[in-house]
């Protein structure tokens, strides 16, 4: 058990670090090339409903 | 059905739940306007204290900062996330319209409990936070209940992905619920008194309320407004949002910085340094999603600028962005230690605040609810288009009135406050300083005049435009830029 909580203590120091390279997946994510096209129809969701008197 | 392409069921949408908030957000709106406008000319002219202990400064000061932030703001959040949550979802609201009606009675109560508790004198003494333990509590049953409703419209969604609007929102609704509950852990004194004691004290308390208070500002009046800004102003420039891929960065960046900003409203106190510190870094960091939203705001216009010349809805939306994009540049550069040493307690806050909630959060209610209106009760369009653009520029000029009288009085008022004479003496004494700020309160309560009188214009057009009627003028026309200059042949 005592190993564990040494792990967390040490992961906790390091939080800011853990949430940088979280944001910069999410970042990595949203400019991948492969994800240009969902992304663009993501959008036109809005527009979707036009003929339901939107 | 003639459009098999697009979604082939008709959905029945709950609008009458919309309908319902469209309404109490533009009266709160109305009262809370009126509201600031009063307790400003109390500034300055004090006799409008009226003697009464009820009609006082202190007292009536919580019911503007409530009307304006949660009965003007709360009612259009709930009323645009649940027509917004419909819509891309394409789903009818969760829960029924009963569960519905529930939520807007119960929010309309809590509304009513706070402020007629702020004229008798019962609150807790926390700013933006001022109800006390009961109507606390409602307001967490309710919270609950809306929470349930957007989140269920979310889970039952015929849309394969959630659109980003509603992020924002469901941020808003989270981090909000968050926000008051840690805010108002209290004691009452009796189950059948109003009184309660807040269960911290000292510097931990003062901290906890400005997590609060600056979180209120962060997902209240930014993120869940910046949720109606990614659906209305797509709507009403008919294009879709500049980059969805920028709105992404944008969101999660707003949701990692925001929460840790409340520390700069307590620089120079009894904080640790290193908090102190951390709040300042977090807050120059949120440049990078005022930065975001603004170039998404205004870049959905981008080779559609004419619309601007004919249609005023849209004007409002697009200049509320642009305050967006101006005051949350302010923002940061105030939380800057050294310029809050000059800005901190002193007007320039007061202007601040307003630059945001005036010009952003007040314009791009303005353009959803002139957008919503005539959808809502079926009218071809407003009963008149030129009457938003009255609104629209006396409204304008009244933010920049305001905004404008209240940097010059309070950097006057820092500046006064740091003088000191040759022997090291402070060279004013504080009524010197309340005194030089007379005309600059007379210009900002002006402002505030104007700002009133747009909304009635507002009102006006809503009520016309309900009853179906529609105002004989002269339709804006697009003159293309060609075709304004002489001709050459």
């Amino acid at each position: 058990m005592n190993s564990i909580e040494a792990v967390y203590q040490w992961a906790r120091q390091a939080w800011v670090i853990w949430m940088i390279l979280l944001f910069l997946g999410i970042v990595f994510w949203a400019f991948r090339p492969k994800n240009k096209r969902r992304f663009e129809e993501d959008g036109m969701i809005p527009f979707k409903d036009e003929n339901n008197g939107g | 059905m003639t459009a098999p392409t697009a979604s082939p069921e008709r959905v029945a949408y709950n609008e009458e739940i919309v309908k319902k908030f469209v309404i109490a957000a533009t009266f709160f709106g109305v009262v809370g306007f009126i509201a600031g406008t009063f307790i400003a000319f109390q500034l300055a002219f004090p006799i409008l204290n009226l003697g009464l202990e009820w009609t006082t400064f202190g007292r009536l000061r919580p019911v503007h900062t409530s009307a304006v932030v949660f009965a003007f703001g709360g009612n259009i959040m709930l009323g645009t996330s649940f027509y917004v949550v419909q819509r891309t979802c394409r789903q009818t609201l969760f829960g029924g319209p009963t569960f519905a009606n529930l939520i807007f009675w119960g929010y309309q109560l809590v509304i009513v409990l706070a402020a007629t508790g702020y004229i008798l004198g019962i609150t807790q003494s926390k700013e933006y936070a001022e109800p006390e333990w009961y109507v606390d509590l409602l307001l967490t049953v309710v919270w609950v209940m809306y929470l349930i409703a957007f989140a269920g419209t979310l889970m039952t969604r015929r849309e394969s992905h959630i659109y980003v609007a509603n992020w924002f929102y469901l941020a808003f609704i989270l981090t909000i619920a968050v926000l008051h509950l840690g805010n108002n852990v209290a004691v009452p004194v009796s189950w059948t008194g109003t009184k309660s004691y807040i269960a911290m004290t000292g510097v931990q308390d003062a901290m906890t309320q400005w997590w609060y208070g600056h979180n209120a500002v962060g997902f209240f009046l930014t993120a869940g407004f910046l949720g109606l800004m990614y659906y209305f102003i797509p709507k009403q420039a008919e294009r879709p949002v500049y980059s969805y891929r920028l709105s992404v960065i944008h969101y999660w960046s707003l949701i990692f910085l925001y929460i840790w900003a409340g520390p700069h409203h307590l620089y120079y106190t009894a904080l640790p340094d290193w908090t102190q510190t951390l709040g300042m870094a977090f807050s120059v960091m949120l440049w990078m999603p005022s930065w975001g939203g603004m170039i998404n705001g205004l870049m959905t216009l981008s080779g559609a600028w004419h619309k601007l010349r004919t249609d005023p809805v849209l004007r409002f939306l697009v200049t509320s962005v642009a305050f967006y994009g101006m005051s949350t540049f302010e923002g940061p550069a105030m939380s800057i230690k050294a310029v809050n040493s000059l800005s901190h307690y002193t007007d320039w806050t007061i202007g601040h605040v307003h630059s945001g909630a005036l010009g952003w959060v007040a314009f791009v209610s303005f353009g959803a609810l002139y957008f919503l209106v005539p959808k809502l009760w079926n009218r071809e369009r407003l009963y008149s288009l030129r009457m938003v653009t009255w609104h629209f520029w006396i409204a304008t000029i009244g933010i920049v009135l305001y905004i404008t009288s209240m940097w010059i009085s309070g950097i006057m008022q820092g500046l006064m406050w740091r003088a000191y004479d040759e022997y090291g003496f402070l060279q004013y004494s504080f009524i010197e300083t309340v005194e030089a700020m007379k005309p600059y309160y007379i210009i900002r309560a002006t402002g505030g005049l104007l700002f009133v009188a747009g909304a009635l214009i507002m009102v006006y057009n809503f009520i016309k435009t309900a009853n179906g009627e529609l105002r004989n003028e002269l339709a804006f026309e697009d003159v293309p830029e060609t075709a304004q200059e002489p001709a050459k042949v």
